[in-house]
């Protein structure tokens, strides 16, 4: 079992048709990913490599009875792509697409929220990815393999970092989640925290978060009252000055909230092991699974 | 995007929110003439981005030529925390009856917009957070329903507004809220909102930040920035696309990806150094891309050695090898990089390196052990200088 994407995924691309959407479509069905459609609005008919394009995400359902979204197009159009897929009856939609105003991502969040067989992963994320079974975004999938380690982070890089200290051990992954690095995403680390616990293939959980917001503490209330299986955790910003935006829309120490630190006392006070560095999360994992 | 106070009104000003007549200055004459425009007395405002101006000396009443004159001069080129000031706001002066509090957050954890009043205003609103909690009455607005004239009543009789003022009060939350929405802001904040001994409410002061990934909707924003007030390295690297943020310390950083930057910074001050700056050359980045990231990098004169650390997912790391030599040879820097490339084309970039064989380029395997040696190489450049 994986969690999010998987062998039963039927992949329609928004933004298909586009430079980078065709590069990462086509490598994500190289891997084995089920890719049935695109769509493009006045591409309908055409298609990309064999894969159908369509004019709306309703036809591309009907035809091809896809299920799961990618979103690629630029940022002004991509609120929009996302409550389209939503409207067709998409239930999970993974959007890729960086750059989209905080006020779009508001609305979108309150308009899914009304529907509860839908999951937004992202925006500003690398996508999802279970080795050997499916990959939906950008993530390189050469460094991880199968395995039980399931690792869920707002970072695309850092994710590859720690995924491929972990690789080199002989670790496999269940599945990687990038949940992006924006004030308001999709999918928190709450909600993929909860699908790992429910997955029988993750024996560790790995969560990479950063400064900015509370997603992090909310993990930690979180884990202490639901999670039975070991979390190991890095927090990345610790030395950031506040005020600043590092980088993510959503990596910012605004006045007193946000800050490294608090993440890391609250995630250690519920008895979650925090890594000071990449590499030591990598060492701790391995102890705990006894490598 | 933070506006100063007075970019901040006129963005406001667009939605009828009730503000005191005033005009911009940069030197002392402007200064006069905005105030014999208006009419005494006025007040004379140093536009700074930061708290604590009226501790700091930089608002000043004046009530004739000669005041705002002396004023003038005196808060131009101030330096208030940090920040010097290189514009003055002329305001019309406003007697005060009370001094409220107004804002509206972005609350990313609710995922709604939180509108916030108290009659406490003109101080520290934290502190009455802190220390008197009921004085704060605050709501979350669903963002597809839209600020109601009942939000604006229960915010108005919750935090205890005077009674004649309730209604002027919700009527002025409901014009900043059309502001907050309308200019995809993520901060709006008005400390104080005062109202005048004949009952009128008035935003006294503004503090905005706009969203600058909604940009694209608004061409008028671009007007708002105050590029003179950005540090001249950041000047430079948002010029050239690059995401930068210059830090206090000595060691240049590039990397790839904010997380994995954010990370390099924090391994680099748990090995005992102290960075120069955060560098997001972002995915795939190209030779042309890390030349100029360098250069930027050098810029600055902290700067006593660089360190790269690149994962390669989609971003080569035997391009980045190539554009650090390139980088190398236009540029010849006077201090030691380290260099740590992982993933794709990892082993190529570094027979890539080891090829070029450049004096004072030192390879390292791992994020720890470069981070260490860069640390190292910073402090033993101190030494020599």
């Amino acid at each position: 079992m994986s969690i999010i994407v998987g062998t039963d995924t039927r992949l329609v691309v928004s933004g298909l048709t586009g430079r980078e959407g065709t590069y990462h479509a086509l490598n994500n069905r190289s891997y084995g990913t089920n890719v049935v459609a695109g769509v493009t609005p006045g591409k309908g008919g055409q298609d990309v490599e064999g894969i159908p394009v369509f004019n709306t995400f309703r036809a591309a359902v009907a035809e091809t009875g896809a299920n799961t979204a990618m979103i690629f197009v630029p940022a002004r159009f991509a609120a929009d792509s996302i409550l389209e897929a939503e409207d067709a009856g998409i239930a999970t939609i993974i959007a890729i697409t960086e750059g989209i105003p905080a006020h779009d991502e508001l609305k979108v969040f309150n308009v899914l929220k009304r529907n509860p067989d839908v999951r937004l992963v992202g925006p500003n994320c690398p996508g999802v990815l279970s080795p050997g079974k499916a990959n939906v975004g950008i993530i390189p999938a050469q460094f991880f393999k199968p395995g039980n380690v399931g690792v869920v982070s707002r970072s695309g890089t850092l994710t590859y970092q720690i995924g491929n200290e972990l690789a080199r051990s002989g670790f496999g992954n269940s599945t990687i989640v990038g949940i992006g690095g924006d004030p308001v995403p999709g999918s928190s680390f709450v909600d993929v925290i909860a699908l790992f616990e429910a997955d029988p293939e993750t024996e560790l959980i790995v969560m990479s978060g950063e400064i900015g917001g509370s997603a992090e503490e909310e993990a930690a209330a979180y884990i202490a009252e639901n999670v039975s299986k070991p979390v190991v955790a890095y927090i990345a910003g610790l030395t950031a000055p506040p005020g600043k935006t590092m980088g993510h829309a959503g990596a910012i120490v605004s006045g007193s909230s946000g800050g490294g630190q608090a993440k890391i006392d609250a995630l250690e006070a519920v008895g979650v092991r925090v890594g000071r560095t990449p590499t030591q999360v990598a060492e701790i994992a391995m102890e705990i699974l006894g490598a | 995007m933070d506006l100063l106070e007075y970019k901040g009104k006129q963005v406001l000003k667009r939605y009828d929110v009730p503000l005191s007549a005033g005009a911009p200055a940069a030197t002392v004459d402007e200064a006069v003439a905005a105030a014999e425009q208006i009419g005494y007395p006025v007040v004379v405002k140093a536009q700074v981005k930061i708290g604590g101006r009226g501790k700091a000396g930089g608002i000043k009443l004046a009530g004739d030529a000669d005041a705002v004159r002396e004023h003038a001069d005196a808060i131009l080129e101030m330096d208030i925390r940090g920040h010097t000031v290189h514009e003055l706001w002329i305001e019309e002066a406003t007697d005060i009856a009370s001094e409220y509090y107004a804002a509206i957050i972005f609350d990313r954890s609710a995922k709604a917009p939180l509108v916030m009043l108290s009659t406490q205003g003109g101080m520290d609103i934290e502190q009455v957070a802190a220390e008197r909690p009921e004085a704060l009455a605050t709501l979350h607005v669903d963002p597809l329903v839209g600020f109601q004239p009942f939000h604006g009543r229960r915010l108005a009789f919750e935090a205890g507004v005077d009674a004649d003022v309730v209604r002027p009060v919700g009527a002025m939350l409901a014009t900043l809220y059309a502001a907050f929405e309308g200019e995809d802001a993520t901060l709006l904040e008005i400390n104080p909102l005062v109202i005048t001994p004949d009952r009128r409410v008035i935003a006294l002061d503004a503090k905005v930040t706009l969203d600058d990934n909604a940009a694209f909707r608004h061409p008028d924003h671009a007007e708002l920035d105050d590029s003179r007030d950005a540090d001249p390295q950041e000047r430079m690297a948002s010029e050239r696309g690059l995401t930068y943020v210059k830090l206090d310390g000595d060691i240049g950083i590039f990397g790839n990806g904010a997380g994995l930057v954010m990370s390099t910074l924090d391994v680099v001050a748990h090995a005992g150094g102290a960075p120069a700056n955060f560098l997001d050359a972002g995915g795939g980045a190209k030779a042309e891309a890390i030349a100029a990231s360098v250069d930027v990098i050098l810029s600055n004169p902290n700067v006593k050695a660089v360190l790269f650390n690149v994962f390669g997912g989609i971003t080569r790391c035997d391009e980045v090898a190539r554009g650090i030599i390139d980088a190398y040879g236009l540029l010849q820097p006077t201090v030691p990089f380290v260099v740590r490339l992982d993933g794709t084309n990892d082993a190529e970039a570094r027979r890539l390196l080891a090829d070029a064989n450049l004096p004072n380029v030192h390879a390292e395997a791992t994020m720890d052990g470069a981070a260490a040696r860069v640390v190292e190489l910073a402090r033993s450049g101190e030494v020599s200088a």
